[in-house]
Formats: C-alpha cells, sequence, structure tokens
C-alpha cells in the first residue's frame, strides 16, 4: 500500500516536531526514517499510524485519504520500541490478541499464530510470558503480534534500539528477509545511520521537523544534500576554506570538490573531508603542492581500516584520516612523526547554508 | 503463509540470561539477616502476637460451652452478619470507587489535582467519630442531604446504609493509595498497542489495563476490608446500634465491656479475629494467584 504524506505539520506546545513534511512511500518499499533525537523522525511514524493526529495536511493510503481516520480503523501494524507486549497474557495470546478482537474463529486463531510464531522462530514458546522471553523473543513478539492482523502497512519505532549490538544485526537482516518474503509496505524509524543503510530501500534523512533529503543509502551517502546530512552520516573533518573554480582550498592546497551544485567561487566556504578520503604519505614522496605537512597524533586499530589522527602543520584542530589497515602496516606509521597528507576529494557549501546539529 | 529459512542460531545471549544473575549475592545497605530478623520478630511479638495471645487465653477461660454461650448468642450472630455484609458492601464500593479516583488522579490533568490528592488522605488522620457524627447529621431527617433523602425513603442515618457509606469514607484512602500508583507506572504504549489492533476504549480498558491493575485492586479491596472489619468510631454514632439490625460485632463488644463481661466481650472479639483473618488469608491466596498469572 503506497503512503502519501501532504504538508503535515505537527507541534506539541510550542516544539514543532513536524514542519510541513511531505513524502511519498511506494508500495512495497522498505523506507528509514533517519535523524537525531528531536528530528521529528518518531512523530512523523506515528502520524502515518494514526497515533498523532496532525495540526494540518493530510496522510492518504493508496489514494484513500486517513488523516481522520483513527489507528484502530487504519489496519497498520506498529511495533514500539520498547515492544510494549501485555505482561499479563501468554506469547500466545499477545500475538491472538488483534485476531480476537476481529473475533475471528477459535480454529482460525491457533492456527495463525501457531504460523506467525513459526515465523518469527518462536514456536513451542507460546505459553510462555513475555517476562520469560530475552530483549530479542520479545522483539520478535511483538512482531507477530503486529502482523497477526495482515497489515498492508508496517511501522516500527527504533525496532532494535533496546538490543545487544550482536542479537541487532541477526534481526536487522531477518527483518529485510522477512519484508522481502511479505512485501508489505514497510517504515521503520533510527538512529542509526548504519541500520538505515543496510536495511532499507530508501533512507529519508531528518532534522528539526522536516526533511533534508531522501533518496537510496548510496546517493545520501555520496550525495548529501545539505551540510547536516553531511554531518550525520559518519565521521567528517569539517574546516573553513576557500572555494575558486570548482576547486576548494584548505590552507592553500587545492582540493577537487565532488558535486556540490550551486556553489560558485571565489567565497568562503565550509570544506568537508570524510576520513576515508584522506591518504597519509611518508614525508618524501610528496611529489606535487597537493598535501599537507602533518604530525602523526594516535594510531587506533580497526578491523578493515586503520584510523590515525594527525595535526596538519600550523592548523589548532586534528584531522581524522581512516587508513586500508593493510595500508596502514606498510606504512608503519608512529606517533609523533612528520608525515604528509592528501585529499582526495571534499564536498564545499557555502558559510550562508545555516543549520544546527 | 511463508517459511523462512531459520538463522544460523538462535541469539546465544537470550537464553542465559534470565536465572542464574538472581542469584548473586549483593551486598546490602541496611544491616544483615540476623539484626533484620531480631528487630523483625520482637515488633511483630510484642505488637501483634502477644495481645492476640492474651486475648485467645481470656476467651479460653469460658471453657467450651460458655464460649459458645457467650459468642454465639442469637444477638451476636446478627451483629457478625451486620459487620461482615456492610464491611465486604463497604469494600466493594471502595474498591471501585477507589479505581476511579486513582485513575483520575493518576491519568488526568485538571486545576485543583494536588489538592484533590491530598483529601484523599483526610480520612486517615480524621478522628472517625467526626465522621460518624457528621455523616450522621447529613442524612438525619432535616439535616443537608436527609431533607431531600428521607422523604423518598433513603435512610442514611441510623441505618445500614449509614454503617456502609461511613465504612466507604475510612477505607477509600487504602483503596485510592494501594492503586494509584500502579496506574502511574502503567506503560501507556500496551494501550495504544491495543488500540492499534483494533481495539476499542473498552476492550482496551478490559483486556489490557484492568488485568495490570487486578493485583493491586484485591490488595486495596484487601486493605479495605480490614480496616471496614474493625472500624467503631464511626458506626457508633451513625448506626443506632440497634441490636440485630444495626449493631456491629465491635460496638457488642464495647456493650458487654460496659456490662463488665469482660470474657464475653473476648470471646466475641475472637470471633471477629477468626473471620478477619480467615478473609485475609482467602484474598491473599487469591491475590498470589493473580500475581502467579504474569504480574
Amino acid at each position: 500500500m503506497s503512503i502519501h504524506v501532504r504538508d503535515v505539520s505537527k507541534a506539541f506546545g510550542s516544539f514543532r516536531a513536524l514542519d510541513r513534511v511531505s513524502l511519498e512511500i511506494a508500495d512495497g518499499a522498505l523506507v528509514a526514517l533517519l535523524g537525531p533525537s528531536g528530528s521529528g523522525k518518531t512523530t512523523l511514524l506515528r502520524v502515518i499510524a494514526g497515533l498523532e493526529q496532525p495540526d494540518s495536511g493530510t496522510i492518504t493510503e493508496d489514494g484513500t485519504d486517513v488523516t481522520d481516520r483513527h489507528a484502530r480503523a487504519r489496519g497498520v501494524g506498529f511495533v514500539f520500541q520498547h515492544y510494549a507486549l501485555f505482561r499479563h497474557m501468554s506469547v500466545f495470546e499477545n500475538v491472538a490478541f488483534g485476531l480476537r478482537i476481529r473475533r475471528v474463529a477459535r480454529a482460525e486463531v491457533t492456527r495463525r499464530v501457531d504460523e506467525l510464531l513459526r515465523l518469527v522462530r518462536l514456536e513451542g514458546l507460546g505459553g510462555r510470558r513475555p517476562a520469560q522471553l530475552s530483549g530479542g523473543q520479545r522483539q520478535r513478539v511483538a512482531l507477530a503480534r503486529a502482523l497477526a492482523i495482515r497489515p498492508r502497512i508496517l511501522l516500527l519505532d527504533e525496532p532494535f534500539g533496546a538490543l545487544d549490538a550482536k542479537v541487532r544485526v541477526e534481526l536487522r537482516q531477518w527483518l529485510r528477509r522477512l519484508h522481502d518474503e511479505i512485501g508489505m509496505t514497510s517504515v521503520f524509524v533510527t538512529h542509526d545511520q548504519e541500520e538505515a543503510f543496510e536495511l532499507a530501500d530508501e533512507v529519508v534523512v531528518m532534522n528539526q521537523g522536516r526533511i533534508e533529503q531522501r533518496g537510496a543509502p548510496d546517493e545520501v551517502f555520496d550525495r548529501p544534500a545539505t551540510p547536516f546530512v553531511m554531518d550525520f552520516l559518519g565521521t567528517v573533518n569539517l574546516f573553513h576554506g576557500r572555494i575558486e573554480n570548482g576547486r576548494a582550498f584548505w590552507h592553500g592546497i587545492p582540493i577537487p570538490v565532488a558535486g556540490s551544485a550551486g556553489v560558485a567561487g571565489p567565497r568562503a566556504a565550509r570544506v568537508y573531508l570524510r576520513p576515508h578520503e584522506l591518504d597519509i604519505h611518508r614525508s618524501g614522496s610528496a611529489t606535487d603542492g597537493a598535501s599537507l605537512s602533518a604530525e602523526v597524533l594516535r594510531i587506533a586499530p580497526g578491523g578493515a581500516v586503520t584510523r590515525v589522527a594527525c595535526r596538519p602543520a600550523g592548523a589548532d584542530e586534528p584531522v581524522q584520516v581512516d587508513l586500508p589497515s593493510d595500508r596502514a602496516r606498510d606504512l608503519g606509521l608512529r606517533p609523533g612523526e612528520t608525515v604528509r597528507i592528501t585529499p582526495r576529494t571534499a564536498r564545499v557549501f557555502p558559510v550562508d547554508h545555516d543549520y544546527v546539529i | 503463509m511463508i517459511a523462512l529459512a531459520p538463522p544460523p542460531h538462535a541469539p546465544p545471549s537470550d537464553a542465559v540470561a534470565l536465572a542464574p544473575v538472581l542469584r548473586r549475592r549483593r551486598s546490602a545497605v541496611l544491616p544483615g539477616f540476623w539484626p533484620s530478623a531480631a528487630v523483625t520478630s520482637l515488633v511483630v511479638t510484642t505488637m501483634v502476637i502477644l495481645p492476640l495471645t492474651v486475648l485467645v487465653f481470656r476467651a479460653a477461660a469460658l471453657g467450651p460451652a460458655g464460649f459458645v454461650a457467650a459468642a454465639w448468642t442469637a444477638r451476636a450472630r446478627a451483629a457478625y452478619g451486620v459487620s461482615l455484609s456492610a464491611a465486604v458492601i463497604a469494600a466493594v464500593a471502595s474498591s471501585f470507587l477507589g479505581l476511579v479516583v486513582a485513575w483520575v488522579l493518576a491519568r488526568i490533568e485538571f486545576p485543583g489535582r494536588r489538592l484533590l490528592d491530598a483529601l484523599v488522605d483526610v480520612p486517615l488522620a480524621l478522628p472517625t467519630a467526626v465522621a460518624g457524627l457528621v455523616y450522621s447529621a447529613l442524612y438525619v431527617k432535616n439535616g443537608w442531604l436527609g431533607q431531600w433523602l428521607v422523604p423518598v425513603g433513603i435512610h442514611g442515618a441510623y441505618s445500614f446504609l449509614g454503617i456502609v457509606l461511613v465504612l466507604v469514607f475510612v477505607s477509600l484512602p487504602f483503596a485510592v493509595r494501594v492503586v494509584q500508583p500502579v496506574i502511574e507506572s502503567l506503560d501507556r504504549d500496551t494501550e495504544e498497542a491495543a488500540r492499534i489492533l483494533g481495539a476499542t476504549r473498552w476492550q482496551t480498558f478490559f483486556r489490557v489495563v484492568l488485568p495490570a491493575l487486578a493485583p493491586a485492586v484485591v490488595t486495596g479491596f484487601a486493605l479495605s476490608l480490614a480496616r471496614a472489619l474493625g472500624e467503631y468510631g464511626s458506626v457508633v454514632f451513625i448506626s443506632g446500634n440497634m441490636p440485630f439490625r444495626t449493631e456491629i460485632a465491635p460496638v457488642l463488644i464495647v456493650a458487654r465491656l460496659e456490662e463488665f463481661a469482660y470474657a464475653e466481650a473476648t470471646a466475641i472479639a475472637v470471633v471477629l479475629l477468626a473471620l478477619s483473618v480467615t478473609l485475609l488469608v482467602v484474598i491473599n491466596v487469591l491475590q498470589q494467584r493473580l500475581a502467579a498469572s504474569g504480574h
């Protein structure tokens, strides 16, 4: 079922949770609403669910206006962040709740609940109480309960937020497969960009009650539309520099600028460098004028990348450089030594582009 | 429906989480087992067990035949009946009203809420005799309420109804205060979850909210009942104390004492005690059943 959010605003007292948000979600899509806390992502999800009435704007599902329709009449599935299971009911009764409300025949309820418990891999646990389950199992009960009423839209509020890192990754992959099998429109809220990128077909980045950018994960990551998106998606090195003739100047060296439309020079600009788009050379190997002398401060080994903090000569702020671990090993860097760093590409936004994180 | 391939393994952290952690010894804030056990048993012994033992011994002095003759007269049996029925009706009414009041105080924001919240405790502080006097003044034939109610046949003073009214007054704080914190701690998400699954307001209340509150409501009922069974001061002023009709057991005990019939008085007291203990044990068992069903 497709969802169309048009010009929706919602305020809580003087706080504008949603500010004229419009969003189209295609039938069968898996969409992530990504943003920091207070960005309005959960409010948007709740408005789509009918749990929150928008102050203005409309919600349509498959072209039908459902703005004034109460949550219980919308037939959406909703998974709450802290599961919201009924503690006094067994797992079976939790999953059966929506069916019992709909007065589904007893035999049909049993058949359907057993099927769902199998689907979420909890067969045999129907007699347990939620308190006897682990976090991951409770989350799957909540999912089965939401799916029991055969919703055509599934909404999930920070579905993996309260889980261990390991369980979270497993459930994430499992949810992706589940979505592909059932094929219903799904929207989930997260503040974890890794989760959004791994799970979603489309990522909607929100900030201060507005949509900053939407698009496929690689599109949003590689071509951030605003400084906020750039900043929010992963670590960046930010500098105040200049832009001239399509090149940014940082401490006097030119850097090729990657797709930031509408920036004409010469003018002051914010220069964003992702840590993996910088390279480190031994002092002697610098041949052109496109590298800076810098002192190595710290070296933090990781899995595939080694994180190196350097301070360019004459700068106050350190620069974060992510090197492939093999390359870091070959270089054999030591804290305190002087190297040359080369930026491969940069993103530039004009200084007057105002934003807050 | 779809059969998904099972994942490589069930999350391992899932299975171990529950049992062993609880058993780990913790260092306590207050002193350990022996001092606390000593204090507890001293308090319980001197404050509760000793007086009750004296009571039972005094009654035992009558001998079995004397005991029955004193405690099981027609007047005494009528008094137990009045005590028990008035207390049960009052406790039921208090539990229901307490649930409503607690819900309003916990869930609804309105001006004067904090004042109302403070007023709930007044019956605990007010001498109950005052309550009895005020209630009877209200409900007599020319009282503020009595002038309207007595002509239509509702006698709130010197009647069984009067007893129930003051018992509700003295027991209501217990019913409210036990349930209120539980309502405040309810997970509001579960109500939204029920709504989104298609439940109406009433279905949500009866299937999701009330079961979660049930143990607290039962506790409130037990406390109200215990309070109502033992109440004397307010009832003596409003009931009229007519033997066989509006005389409660505690009033009969005092009547016996005034006749210097101490043994008879203690015999009636023992029956009343046995009645209260039995009821509280039954309620406790019920409550444990409720608790075992998932709270």
